[in-house]
């Protein structure tokens, strides 16, 4: 009970001066309870599975992640931004078909097809962003709308084009085997295999980290979703930051579509649906707030990583497939439960 | 004394059922339960399918192949995920653990490709389950174990012709999925009437009753209802009661409530493929060839249907559906 002695000290200092050490900024950082979570899954999986410390397997993990990965960093920095986007699962077999099926069509370039699909995802997103500035709609439901009419459309339009669910090889077509290179080679390092997809993830994760930490768009991010009302009033475009940040969500959607296409060079109409809330949950467990206004790329990294660990673990493990949803809720509860955690006592002790 | 032991038994069992329930389970189980009837290594085999969660057809195939892998002294694995992509990454992982033996369902064959070559390059014997009998030589496959969709769809639509049915509607429960398009390609091949396709959601049990309703209700010529899966069937002749039609149900695959409903005359016939012999002959076929390369067909297409199974069947495979083997 020594506070009376210091606490008049500490009223005439301006805490924004305040000297903060690197042990309590870390502990401040958002994605702290998640590293220390993929630590603990990392740990469990590397004593109950004997194959999961194997190079070959950790590529398999990594790449399992990256898929999922790929996604969470624009979803975190939506949820940052304070919105949701239900339809990020589908838009990724949306942005595949596009490709395929213009290509196809039209015997295009591969690479047309792709152009042509990446135009269409970013007018998707900023259809998404628009209306939901424009209608003032929760994001739930203006996401769910166009989720619903993404699957419709998938399988309409690709039963209407292709006769049968599934879209027409492009494997043999001009331009694919440099798109190959780009999004669903392999490279060799050091005897692993490792997919190219880990490279994209890696680099959007870094590109999102400085975004929202070293840009003015950053700050904007972290302003519209902690309170929009009073970023507009110091002047923050916050339909433009929404807008960008759908718009975000569907390049990566894009990159993922593609990376779909040209790995298996066919796409099935009716998949997609559900992984948006893998994103959400790698987002969530990365340390991003349901409220918004706080989280981190890295974060949902982890997150995905954790994802990852845990749905191959179970393969590695040899455990009964049928409880993995229950080991991923368990997994959501406890990585949530200990960010809420960490951050109180990186909070209490500032 | 024995006579008070009998009395003792008697009381404390007459508050049990004598039919059904736990135990009968469990008796049915201990029958089917094998030993290993073999002294090869403990070989484990993985077996990696599209299947969504719990679905009941996938656990006959598994029931099946859990039952040579007893006999032959094999661990047996198994994964599952409805995406390409993720299922070929849970054959991956197979591969990293370096099984002896895998099996595949190719029911999205583009996403499978590659993954088979680098479990064939690894030295690892593939043979295709299920679906995906044309691609799986293609694709380096020992053989392929399962049904022919369109060859199946085809019976159907002789069976159809065969009882003097004019219109039928095929209900898909899962849009997007090739088999299912296929089987009632193959009913549209044979099937003198005229057929159309409904798509309802399979996940969602109300919602195909009454999809099937409404069906029935606004065409009253229909005379056959041919439901994809058995979990359907039940439903489609609800629907049907409900919406006062005289249609028939029939159906593809099979189950307990399928072999009672064949009984009772509330089902006309089901095409079963029989799921169990599915899982069974690849893990047995796969051991026949670690242990004396041997393989059935000659790498053809070995197929586990289409059965036609009328009520007159019914009767003997009810026991075996109950079990969970047929």
């Amino acid at each position: 009970m020594s506070a009376p002695a210091t606490a008049p000290a500490r009223d005439t200092a301006d805490e924004r001066l305040a000297h903060r050490s690197h042990l309590r900024r870390l502990l401040g950082r958002p994605e702290l309870g998640a590293v220390v979570g993929a630590v603990a899954v990392f740990v469990f999986f590397s004593t109950v599975a004997d194959s999961f410390l194997q190079a070959s397997s950790l590529s398999t993990v990594l790449y399992a992640s990256s898929t999922i990965g790929i996604m969470a960093v624009p979803v975190a920095l939506l949820m940052i931004g304070g919105e949701f986007d239900l339809s990020a699962g589908v838009m990724v077999t949306s942005a595949a078909l596009v490709s395929s099926m213009f290509s196809y069509q039209m015997t295009a370039n591969v690479w047309v097809g792709a152009g042509v699909s990446l135009l269409t995802m970013l007018a998707i997103g900023f259809f998404n962003g628009f209306v939901l500035t424009r209608t003032k709609l929760p994001s739930f439901i203006i996401t769910l709308a166009t989720f619903l009419m993404l699957t419709g459309l998938n399988l309409g339009f690709t039963k209407l084009i292709s006769g049968t669910v599934s879209t027409k090889t492009i494997g043999d077509m001009e331009g694919f085997e440099s798109a190959r290179a780009v999004f669903a080679s392999h490279l060799t390092i050091g005897g692993v295999d490792l997919q190219v997809t880990i490279l994209w993830w890696l680099g959007l994760v870094a590109l999102a980290t400085w975004v929202l930490l070293r840009t003015r768009a950053g700050n904007w991010i972290f302003a519209v979703g902690g309170n929009s009302d009073a970023a507009r009033a110091v002047g923050v475009p916050v339909k433009g930051t929404k807008i960008g940040l759908y718009m975000a969500v569907a390049f990566c959607a894009w990159v993922s579509g593609q990376h779909l296409l040209m790995s298996y060079d066919v796409v099935q109409s009716g998949e997609g649906v559900g992984n948006e809330l893998l994103y959400i949950i790698a987002a969530v467990i990365g340390g991003c707030l349901m409220t918004g206004g706080y989280g981190s790329a890295i974060g949902s990294a982890v997150g995905a990583f954790i994802f990852g660990m845990t749905s191959k673990g179970i393969v590695y493990a040899q455990w009964d497939p049928d409880w993995f949803k229950f080991f991923l809720g368990a997994m959501l509860l406890l990585a949530t439960l200990l960010n809420a955690w960490v951050r109180k006592r990186a909070e209490a002790t500032k | 004394m024995s006579a008070v032991l009998a009395a003792v038994l008697g009381a404390s069992l007459a508050g049990c059922s004598a039919t059904g329930g736990k135990r009968a389970e469990e008796r049915a189980a201990k029958a089917a339960q094998g030993r290993a009837a073999v002294d090869t290594p403990r070989w484990t085999f993985a077996m990696v399918t599209h299947s969504g969660d719990g679905d009941t057809f996938w656990d006959i195939v598994q029931s099946g192949a859990k039952q040579a892998a007893a006999k032959d002294n094999i661990k047996f694995l198994y994964a599952h995920d409805v995406e390409g992509n993720k299922q070929a990454q849970n054959v991956q992982a197979m591969i990293d653990q370096k099984v002896d033996g895998l099996i595949v369902t190719l029911a999205k064959p583009d996403a499978m490709k590659d993954v088979i070559a680098k479990a064939k390059k690894a030295g690892i014997p593939v043979i295709t389950v299920n679906s995906g009998s044309e691609k799986s030589k293609e694709f380096g496959a020992l053989t392929h174990i399962g049904q022919d969709e369109v060859i199946a769809g085809e019976a159907v639509g002789e069976q159809l012709n065969e009882r003097g049915r004019k219109k039928a509607v095929c209900v898909l429960h899962e849009q997007g999925n090739v088999g299912h398009e296929q089987r009632c390609e193959g009913v549209k091949k044979s099937f003198k009437g005229e057929l159309q396709n409904l798509y309802v959601e399979g996940t969602n049990m109300p919602n195909v009753q009454s999809s099937i309703e409404a069906k029935l209700q606004s065409d009253k010529d229909i005379d056959a209802v041919v439901t994809l899966g058995a979990p359907f069937a039940p439903t489609a002749v609800k629907a049907a009661e409900q919406a006062g039609s005289k249609a028939e149900v029939d159906t593809f695959d099979l189950n307990a409530k399928v072999a009672e409903a064949l009984q009772s005359g509330k089902l006309g016939f089901a095409v079963d493929q029989d799921p169990y012999l599915q899982g069974y002959e690849a893990v047995d076929l796969l051991w026949l060839y670690r242990y004396n390369r041997d393989m059935l067909g000659g790498g053809r297409p070995v197929l586990t249907g289409p059965q036609i199974v009328t009520k007159d069947d019914a009767k003997i495979l009810a026991d075996f559906t109950k079990r969970g083997t047929r």
